[in-house]
C-alpha cells in the first residue's frame, strides 16, 4: 500500500500460521461501549438489540457503573419482529424520549445487533431521518457491533469508521497528525507533552474527549495507531488522503520508543533531537520494566484470541522481560496494522487466527504454560485447573500505553505469578 | 421496543445455562453468535465457579448465515455428543437464532445422535431469564420421567410402613441467590425431622437423578420462579403433593416445618426441631430503635414477599414499599401487597423503581444489585436480599437466607447497614459535631455513602411537581438539623402537609406543625 510508511523492511514473523474454525469465545463488539462512553464524554450508544445485548454490557461492565450509563438497549420486542414499519416509528419515540431525558448528550450512536442485522433493520437510514428531526440538537448517526460481524475491541474500530466521513477536509498546505484508538485521559496528557518536545504539531487524539473534536484529514495527514484494532477505520483515513505510519504499538519501553522514533521520522525531526526527547523517558520505562524481570524471565506464556492485543503484549514480554511464547491466538489478523510488530516478534512463536475452544483448551493443558492470558469466562476454569492467568479485559480497561506505563503493564503480568508465590492456600477443591 | 438501562433478568437462554451449570452430566448445545459467550462469566466470575458452564456455542458470524448455520448446528452437537459424554443433550436458540429459524431442537432429533435429546424452545422476544430456568428444568424432568408416569387417575400408594419420609428439594440453581446454603439448611432441617431429602435438583443433580424424582413422598417448592412448574406437573402426573411455604425468616421456618409435618402425616413438635436467636435479637431492647423503620422491598417473587413478612413482623419495619420485576409472580406480590395496604410495584424497570425510592424516602431499603446501586445513589442503608446480585453477594462463608440459621443471618444482614440506637440518638442531639455526623454514615461502616450523603439527596424531591411551594430560609435552616437519615421523610412530610393547609411557604412553625401532625 503505498499510504503506508514503514520504517524498516526485515524479515517479518509471517503472521498466522493457522486458520482455526470453531467455536468462539469472545465478546462482540458491543463490549467497546463500555470503555466508548466513558471516553467521549457526550456521546451516548442507544444499541438496537434484545435483552441478550442489554444483559451482556451491562455483565462485561460488572454493572459497577453507579452514575446513569451513557448506554442504553432498545430491546426489540415480538411486536417488532412482526412489522419492520413499526421499528422504525419506535426508534423514532425510544430516540426522542432518550434526547428529552439526557439534555447533555450532543452525539448519538444507533448501535446494530445480531437481532438487528439479521432482521435488516438498516440503522443508517434510521440515522439520516431521526438527524433530520432533531437538527441542531444533536449530531446521530449508526454503526453495527453486532457479534456476527464483529468481536469486541472492533465495535470501536466500527464506531470511528462510522464518523470518518464526517471529519472536515484538511486544508492542501496543512499537516496534522492523528493519533487512533481510545488512550486514557492520562496517556493523552503524556503523548501530548512528548509531541510538543519533538515540536510536532496539530496532533489530534481520535476518538476525542467529546464527540465534536474531529480532526480535519486530507493529504497532509499522518495517522498513527495507538491500538491494535483500528484497522478499518486507518484504512477509511488513506482512501481521504493520510499516510499511515506504521510502527509497534506503544507498549513497553522499546515498544514506545520506537512508535514516537516512526512518528518522529515521517515528520524528519533531526534523529538527535528525537533521541534527546525520548531518553528520559525511556531510561525510566526500563527501570520500571526491569523490576518486574526476575519475576517473568524464562516463563512460558499463552494467549488465547481475545481482545487484538495478544501480537503487541506478546512482542512486548519475549523482547522486554524474556518471557517464552508458546502460542499467541487472535481473534482475527490484520496485516496493515500489525506490520510493525510482526517485525519484532521471534519468528518461530506460532500464531492462530480464530478460535476453536476445545482443542485450544486442551493444548493449554497440555503444555501447562505458566501464564494464559484470556477472557474472563476462561479464566476461573483454568485457575482451578492449577493453571496461572491473566484476564485479558484488563489490559484494555487500564492505562498501559506509553513509556509511563510501561512498568504498570509488566506488573500486570507479574501480579498473577506474585501472588502464586505469596499464598500459602490450598488450590481449588 | 422497549428503552432499557439495566435489566434485572438476562434472556430466557442464560436461564436454561443456568440449569445446564446447576447439574452433572448434561450438556447444552446453544445456537448462538459469539457475543453470546458473555453468559460463560456470569458463572465463572460472579459465582467463582471452576469450570466453565456446559455449554457449546455454535458462534455462527454473519459469513455463515443463508449458507451454513444449520451444519455448524449439526457439528457442534455431534462434537458435544461426543468430547462430553452427557446422559442428556439439551439443545436450544438464543435471541438471533430464533430469528433464523434453523430449528436446531428437530436437527437434534433427526440427526441420530448417540444421546437422549431434549429440546428447547426459549421464545427470546417475550420471555426472561427466571422463565427460561423454569421451562428448561421442567423440560428436562418431563422429557426423563414421562414414560414412567402411571396412567391418569392413579392412585398414589401410601409410604411403606416402616420406612422414613423423604422429599425432594425443587428449584435450586447456580446464580441463585444463596441457594447453596439454603440447601444445606433446609437439608439439616429436615433431617432433625426426620425427613430425608431424596433429590436436590437443578443443583448438584444428574439426570440419572431426576429419573428417581417420583421415590419422594412430597416436592419442596424451594425457588418457586425455578421450580413451580415442575412440581405441579409432578403433582398432577405422580400424585406428589409440593411444600410451599418459603422458610425464610423464623415465622415461615415454623409454618414450613408445620407444612412439612402435615404432607408427610407426621407428629412433630415445632418447639423440638430448631430454634432460631432472631426472636430474642429482636425483643432485646437495643432493638427497639428499629421500630417502625420505614422499610421499601423489591426483588424477585418469593424473595420480596417473604422479606416483608420478617421485616414486618419479625423486626418491627414499616413495610412503605412492596414490589418485584418477575411479572410471572406478580399477582402473588400483589396479595401480599394488601396485607400491608400497600400498592405493589411490578417493574422491571430500574428508572421506575428508582422514582418510587424517590418518593417514598425509605429509612432502608430491601432489595436487588439494581437497588444497592439506587440506595448508595441516595445515600439509604441497603441490604441485598435477592437476585440479581453480584460477586460481594456469592459469599465464602456460610450464608443461608433459609430455615432458622436463614433467620440469624437475615437479623445480622439487615442491621448491619443501619445507625445503631445510641448512635442515632447522639446525632440527633448534636448535630454539628465536625467528627461524628450524619454526613458520615454509621461510624461501623467506614465512609460507605459519603458521597451521596454529603450533599442532600433528599432536596428538591418535591420541588418539580409542588413548584408553589416555597421554604423559608429559617425553615430550611431548621430542616437541616435534623439528621440525613429521617431528614427525606421530614421535608416530605412537610410539604404533604402544607398542600393540605394551602400554605405556599414552609415557616419554622410549618414544620413543627407538621411534626406534630404527623407524630407517631
Amino acid at each position: 500500500m503505498s499510504n503506508v510508511i514503514a520504517s524498516s523492511v526485515g524479515e517479518h514473523h509471517p503472521g498466522p500460521q493457522l486458520q482455526e474454525r470453531g467455536q468462539r469465545a469472545v465478546f462482540c463488539g458491543l463490549t467497546s461501549i463500555i470503555w466508548l462512553h466513558r471516553r467521549i464524554q457526550d456521546a451516548f450508544f442507544l444499541v438496537v438489540g434484545s435483552r441478550t445485548c442489554a444483559h451482556l454490557i451491562q455483565s462485561a461492565a460488572g454493572v459497577m457503573i453507579f452514575a446513569e450509563p451513557r448506554f442504553a438497549t432498545a430491546i426489540l420486542g415480538e411486536r417488532d419482529l412482526a412489522g419492520m414499519a413499526d421499528c422504525h416509528e419506535e426508534l423514532d419515540r425510544v430516540v426522542g424520549e432518550l434526547i428529552a431525558r439526557r439534555s447533555g448528550i450532543n452525539r448519538l450512536f444507533l448501535v446494530g445487533s445480531c437481532p438487528s442485522e439479521v432482521i435488516k433493520l438498516d440503522l443508517e437510514t434510521a440515522a439520516a431521518k431521526l438527524q433530520a428531526k432533531h437538527e441542531n440538537r444533536v449530531r446521530i448517526s449508526a454503526f453495527s457491533g453486532s457479534g456476527i460481524e464483529t468481536t469486541f475491541t472492533q465495535g470501536e474500530d466500527q464506531c470511528l469508521k462510522s464518523t470518518v466521513a464526517e471529519l472536515p477536509s484538511l486544508e492542501a498546505s496543512n499537516q496534522n497528525l492523528i493519533v487512533l484508538g481510545t488512550v486514557s485521559d492520562i496517556v493523552e496528557d503524556q503523548f501530548r507533552r512528548l509531541f510538543d518536545e519533538l515540536d510536532i504539531k496539530n496532533v489530534h487524539f481520535y476518538p476525542g474527549r467529546k464527540a465534536g473534536d474531529l480532526p480535519a484529514v486530507g493529504k497532509g495527514t499522518r495517522v498513527i495507531a495507538a491500538q491494535p484494532f483500528v484497522g478499518e477505520t486507518a484504512r477509511a483515513l488513506i482512501e481521504r488522503g493520510a499516510d499511515l505510519i506504521s510502527a509497534p504499538f506503544p507498549l513497553g519501553a522499546e515498544g514506545s520508543k520506537a512508535w514516537f522514533e516512526a512518528v518522529a521520522s515521517a515528520y524528519g525531526v533531526d534523529p538527535e533531537r528525537t533521541q534527546q526527547a525520548l531518553e528520559m523517558p525511556y531510561q525510566r520505562a526500563k527501570r520500571a520494566v526491569s523490576v518486574h524481570r526476575p519475576k517473568l524471565e524464562g516463563k512460558r506464556i499463552h494467549f488465547l484470541p481475545d481482545s487484538q492485543l495478544e501480537i503487541p503484549m506478546a512482542r512486548f514480554l519475549s523482547e522486554e522481560l524474556g518471557l517464552g511464547v508458546n502460542e499467541i491466538g487472535t481473534p482475527f489478523h490484520d496485516q496493515l496494522v500489525m506490520r510493525g510488530e510482526l517485525a519484532r516478534l521471534p519468528k518461530d512463536v506460532p500464531m492462530v487466527e480464530g478460535q476453536d475452544l476445545d482443542p485450544a483448551l486442551a493444548r493449554v493443558r497440555a503444555a501447562r504454560p505458566d501464564l494464559t492470558v484470556c477472557g474472563m469466562g476462561i479464566a476461573n476454569a483454568l485457575e482451578s485447573e492449577g493453571l496461572r492467568t491473566k484476564w485479558s479485559i484488563e489490559l484494555v480497561f487500564s492505562p498501559v500505553q506509553g513509556f509511563d506505563q510501561a512498568g504498570d503493564l509488566a506488573g500486570l503480568f507479574a501480579k498473577p505469578l506474585t501472588r502464586e508465590d505469596i499464598l500459602k492456600v490450598g488450590s481449588w477443591s | 421496543m422497549e428503552l432499557t438501562l439495566w435489566t434485572y433478568e438476562g434472556p430466557p437462554h442464560v436461564g436454561a445455562i443456568r440449569i445446564a451449570a446447576s447439574m452433572s452430566d448434561v450438556h447444552l448445545m446453544l445456537h448462538s453468535p459469539q457475543g453470546d459467550t458473555y453468559a460463560d462469566l456470569l458463572f465463572t466470575m460472579i459465582e467463582r465457579d471452576g469450570r466453565r458452564p456446559p455449554v457449546t456455542y455454535t458462534t455462527f458470524q454473519a459469513r455463515d448465515l443463508g449458507s451454513s448455520t444449520a451444519e455448524m448446528v449439526i457439528n457442534s452437537l455431534r462434537e458435544s455428543a461426543e468430547r462430553f459424554k452427557p446422559q442428556v443433550l439439551m439443545v436450544a436458540d438464543s435471541c438471533t437464532a430464533e430469528l433464523i429459524q434453523d430449528q436446531p431442537g428437530a436437527l437434534a432429533l433427526g440427526a441420530d445422535l448417540p444421546v437422549p435429546v431434549i429440546p428447547l424452545e426459549m421464545a427470546a422476544y417475550t420471555r426472561k431469564e427466571n422463565w427460561g430456568a423454569a421451562e428448561t428444568f421442567y423440560q428436562l424432568v418431563r422429557g426423563l420421567l414421562s414414560r414412567q408416569a402411571p396412567p391418569p387417575g392413579t392412585e398414589r400408594p401410601p409410604r411403606e410402613v416402616g420406612t422414613r419420609p423423604s422429599v425432594n428439594l425443587l428449584g435450586p440453581t447456580k446464580l441463585g441467590f444463596r441457594c447453596r446454603d439454603d440447601v444445606v439448611e433446609i437439608e439439616r432441617l429436615l433431617s432433625s425431622m426426620g425427613v430425608d431429602v431424596n433429590v436436590v435438583a437443578p443443583l448438584g443433580a444428574s439426570p440419572k437423578d431426576l429419573q428417581s424424582l417420583p421415590k419422594a413422598d412430597a416436592n419442596v417448592n424451594l425457588c418457586p420462579e425455578v421450580s413451580d412448574l415442575t412440581c405441579s406437573w409432578l403433582a398432577r402426573t405422580f400424585g406428589m403433593p409440593t411444600i410451599s411455604t418459603i422458610p425464610m425468616g423464623w415465622g415461615a421456618t415454623r409454618d414450613f416445618i408445620a407444612e412439612v409435618a402435615s404432607v408427610l402425616a407426621l407428629d412433630i413438635n415445632i418447639d423440638a426441631v430448631g430454634e432460631s436467636r432472631l426472636p430474642w435479637y429482636s425483643r432485646s431492647i437495643d432493638s427497639t430503635y428499629l421500630t417502625g423503620k420505614r422499610v421499601f422491598v423489591f426483588a424477585d417473587g418469593s424473595h420480596a414477599i417473604a422479606a416483608a413478612r420478617v421485616a414486618r413482623d419479625e423486626m418491627g419495619f414499616e413495610v412503605v414499599g412492596l414490589g418485584t420485576y418477575s411479572r410471572e409472580r406478580a399477582r402473588d406480590v400483589r396479595v401480599a401487597a394488601k396485607e400491608y395496604g400497600l400498592e405493589a410495584l411490578i417493574t422491571d424497570n430500574y428508572l421506575e423503581v428508582e422514582a418510587k425510592v424517590q418518593e417514598l424516602q425509605p429509612e432502608m431499603v430491601l432489595g436487588t444489585q439494581m437497588e444497592r446501586h439506587i440506595a448508595k445513589r441516595l445515600g439509604i442503608p441497603c441490604a441485598v436480599i435477592s437476585t440479581p446480585a453480584h460477586v460481594q453477594d456469592y459469599p465464602a462463608r456460610y450464608s443461608p437466607q433459609m430455615g432458622f440459621e436463614g433467620a440469624n443471618v437475615l437479623f445480622d444482614t439487615w442491621v448491619h447497614p443501619l445507625i445503631m440506637g445510641l448512635e442515632e440518638h447522639l446525632l440527633h442531639m448534636f448535630r454539628d459535631d465536625f467528627e461524628f455526623n450524619d454526613t458520615v454514615g454509621p461510624s461501623h461502616l467506614g465512609s460507605e455513602g459519603e458521597g451521596a450523603r454529603a450533599h442532600d439527596a433528599a432536596a428538591g424531591v418535591g420541588e418539580a411537581d409542588e413548584g408553589a411551594l416555597v421554604w423559608a430560609f429559617e425553615a430550611e435552616k431548621e430542616l437541616k438539623k435534623i439528621p440525613f437519615f429521617v431528614r427525606g421523610k421530614a421535608r416530605r412530610n412537610t410539604e404533604r402537609f402544607a398542600v393540605e393547609q394551602g400554605l405556599t411557604t414552609i415557616e419554622v412553625d410549618t414544620l413543627y406543625d407538621a411534626k406534630a401532625h404527623f407524630s407517631n
